[in-house]
């Protein structure tokens, strides 16, 4: 909570009406709609499409008119410092939000499982520890086996890290005006983002296949498949904004003074890292 | 806050450019154009809101079923606090925000104008899906709105109908509208003060925003986990509640509560920032222990997020955790007790004058200090487990909720309605809105204390004989409580619309702070150049 302002007697930029906030509003409105009816059984899916299209068309537009006011100058320090404010916040209520599964994770492992113990009720041979797999049978939690730490759950942490050090590079290399490293850089990031992703997908296709490990599979398979397919979905967002990172930097955006959406797309992917790294340990490993 | 001198002067530029008409609200990134609609949107949602309990009050006022089913009841009690909740009293507290936040410390607008509008344009939407189900069901279509009660507790939330599917996917949609909100307020208040305002010159409504939206940024997205686990459980084949599979009910009720306790004080801390700024003018005295009041509420926001298993101490826990949660909630009385104690401190041996402002002021402070003291009860581990889910809940919350936070939203509103509109209200109408909601609000809650002393449990459409009486009188002062708030809604829409004499700039005589500087209305842009404070 500084108390220092840079800007004196400046005017801040205040953009003028603009109808994107309102067709967002709408299209999350017809995706919202479409999606209650649907998991009740009154609508088919592509009923959902509509309004994921008014969604991707507003992102699209409203991001792209940003980009125009930066370009031509409109952004000075002050609008820096919301977005960069701004920016970390939403981060914040994002930890927040994985923060609530993690909470459910801890309580199951900790007192929900070995409390039902005292209960009778599960199955007669019911041991109620972790993870709750393979000792059938029972409706809701039928014979599965857990996923392991060490194939490619190792490897993906590795693909991560590894990121997080490409992202990085392109950080220093910006900072010194160094085009070629930022741009390798930015690309390594993004691939490894889609190689993490890739091996993800296989890792789901094995677990559903040959473990019998499923969404269903008790409440070790809620956490397990909630968790990673949270972060993924989030990977998957970072390795977008880092592609169209790296696009503009290739049409030439971005100087060593200039370059918020560069550093608030070097956050977000941070924050995936440091997700993974939390569900590397108490998901796959511990 | 202390008050500075003004080196700048925003320009009396009244023309704005852009749309008209209705392309004007719709795309709007003013915050004064915003701020109306949130304002607005509460009115409307509040009397839909109202509508809805005095339904149950209808059927409560005898014993049997006479005019309401079980099943529509349920949904009845249930979607009133829901859109109570989130759609009248959040978004009110979000119009104050938005139109006098960039008016006290002197800023242009918001620090994010067009986020600014999307965080409106999402509650319609929303309050729509919430209750579209209800509307349906009453035409024979679906299995209604719902009906789990606004804690939406599995299992019952499990098993229940589609309502809970829309309930879900409304409270979603609030969600975002309130991160965005909140990540605006709080990047307004960092970034766009006037030069020399430092934090410990923020006007107390600053300040009082700025702890909810950290408390709302931390806690709407740990409700949106927990309900995102409702819904996979319900359609996904998830185990998160099911202990068939391993899960627990009450880790739900966790979820739910680290969300809905600081929620309490979400709905509160906006309205605590500005009752000071009420009496200090109407009391034509400094507000006392500023800086005490700062770090009371503070402490508060910090409290509120370590107390939340105090909502359901008769689940099961073990002692310590009870005993944990007992003490950690008593403790936050001692700070809300050092801003009663600074409240009281304002208005000492001030030249007081009762215009409806301060009326509604006086009352908040006294209505909301019985639902206080008899939180305070609740709190007690032994105690509770009488009190728990009974009418006497129901009636502390309402001292809460509706005495603390409806009447204080009133005070905000004829304090600054002047300030918005540039006309006077009537103050012989806000004087009878004001003794007419305090006496058929005090006859409609107090007695549900003693029916809920005697044993008479919450949520339920029937009740045992010998608690007729006192639910009689509750059932007529909820009409007449509702039927007052009728006097608000005239007294608001004639005042905007034109009616009452020109307000001057500072509208009250003993006003302070950087809003009442300017013109009454304020110009569509105000504040830029920013003012300097020395």
């Amino acid at each position: 909570m500084s108390d220092s302002h840079a800007h004196g007697a400046s005017s801040y930029y205040v953009p003028s009406h603009s109808h994107y906030p309102f067709t967002l509003a709408l299209g999350l409105f017809a995706l919202a709609l479409a999606a209650v009816f649907n998991m009740n059984g009154k609508v088919p899916g592509w009923a959902m499409l509509p309004g994921a299209a008014v969604i991707i068309y507003v992102v699209v537009g409203w991001f792209g008119d940003v980009i125009r006011e930066n370009r031509s100058g409109t952004f000075k320090g002050w609008e820096d410092r919301a977005f960069r404010l701004g920016m970390l916040y939403f981060i914040g209520s994002e930890v927040m939000f994985f923060a609530a599964f993690f909470g459910a994770l801890f309580y199951v492992r900790q007192l929900a499982v070995p409390d039902l113990l005292s209960f009778d009720m599960l199955y007669p041979t019911y041991e109620g520890s972790w993870p709750l797999a393979g000792k059938g049978p029972s409706d809701a939690i039928p014979a599965f086996t857990p996923m392991g730490a060490w194939g490619l759950p190792a490897l993906n942490t590795g693909l991560l890290l590894t990121s997080g050090v490409t992202v990085t590079i392109a950080h220093w290399a910006l900072l010194r005006d160094n085009r070629t490293w930022l741009i390798l850089g930015l690309a390594a990031t993004v691939l490894l983002g889609a190689a993490f992703m890739a091996c993800q997908a296989v890792e789901y296709h094995h677990a559903y296949t040959e473990l019998g490990l499923t969404l269903g599979s008790g409440v070790y398979g809620s956490t397990f498949f909630m968790l990673t397919g949270f972060h993924g979905l989030h990977v998957t967002i970072g390795a977008i904004i880092l592609a169209v990172v790296l696009g503009r930097t290739l049409k030439g955006h971005f100087s060593s003074k200039d370059h918020f959406a560069f550093e608030a797309a070097a956050w977000y992917w941070h924050f995936v890292d440091v997700v993974w790294l939390g569900l590397f340990v108490f998901v796959y490993w511990l | 806050m202390s008050t500075g001198s003004i080196a700048a002067h925003g320009h009396d530029d009244h023309a704005h450019h852009g749309p008209t008409g209705l392309a004007r609200w719709l795309f709007t990134t003013n915050h004064k154009d915003i701020g109306t609609m949130y304002l607005m949107f509460s009115m409307i949602m509040f009397l839909i809101g109202g509508s809805l309990i005095l339904s149950v009050r209808a059927e409560l006022f005898q014993p049997g079923i006479q005019i309401i089913q079980p099943e529509l009841f349920n949904q009845l009690i249930g979607l009133h606090a829901l859109v109570m909740i989130f759609a009248a009293l959040m978004p009110a507290a979000t119009g104050f925000a938005n139109w006098m936040l960039p008016l006290q410390i002197g800023a242009p607008d918001m620090a994010l104008p067009r986020l600014n509008n999307w965080g409106f344009w999402l509650l319609p939407p929303a309050g729509t899906i919430l209750l579209m189900p209800l509307v349906l069901y009453l035409f024979g279509i679906g299995t209604g709105g719902a009906d789990a009660g606004w804690t939406l507790y599995p299992p019952l939330s499990a098993q229940s109908g589609w309502g809970i599917d829309f309930a879900i996917l409304a409270l979603h949609l609030m969600g975002i509208s309130s991160v965005m909100g909140s990540i605006n307020v709080v990047v307004t208040i960092l970034n766009m003060r006037a030069p020399g305002m430092t934090m410990m010159k923020l006007p107390m409504f600053a300040w009082g925003w700025l702890m909810t939206a950290f408390l709302l940024i931390a806690t709407i997205p740990v409700l949106a986990g927990a309900i995102t686990m409702l819904l996979t459980d319900r359609h996904f084949g998830t185990h998160f509640f099911d202990a068939a599979g391993g899960g627990d009910p009450i880790l739900f009720q966790h979820l739910f509560w680290f969300f809905g306790h600081p929620e309490v004080y979400i709905l509160l801390l906006p309205i605590w920032g500005f009752i000071p700024h009420i009496l200090e003018t109407f009391a034509r005295k400094p507000m006392y222990g500023y800086k005490a009041q700062v770090w009371s509420l503070v402490c508060i926001a910090a409290l509120s997020v370590i107390v939340w298993a105090h909502h359901f101490f008769t689940a099961g826990m073990p002692v310590q955790a009870l005993i944990y949660f007992m003490y950690s909630t008593m403790s936050i009385s001692v700070p809300l007790a050092v801003l009663f104690f600074c409240w009281i401190a304002t208005i000492w041996r001030g030249s007081m004058t009762f215009e409806t402002p301060m009326l509604f002021a006086l009352g908040f402070i006294i209505l909301f200090g019985i639902g206080g003291l008899t939180g305070l009860v609740l709190a007690d581990v032994a105690a509770d487990a009488q009190y728990h889910h009974s009418y006497f809940v129901v009636a502390h919350f309402h001292y809460t909720l509706f005495a603390g936070g409806i009447m204080g939203v009133m005070a905000g509103v004829y304090y600054w309605l002047p300030k918005m509109t540039g006309h006077m209200y009537s103050e012989k109408l806000g004087k009878a809105h004001f003794w007419l909601t305090v006496i058929s609000f005090n006859l409609t809650f107090m007695p549900q204390f003693f029916v809920g002393l005697a044993g008479m449990p919450r949520r339920i459409p029937d009740y045992a004989l010998q608690f007729t009486e006192f639910n009689v009188i509750s059932t007529i002062g909820a009409f007449a409580l509702g039927l007052s708030q009728l006097i608000f809604v005239y007294n608001v829409v004639t005042t905007w619309r034109g009616k009452g004499e020109k307000a001057t700039d500072g509208v009250w005589e003993g006003s302070k702070g950087l809003e009442w500087q300017l013109s009454s209305p304020p110009p569509h842009h105000s504040w830029d150049p920013q003012p300097v404070i020395k």
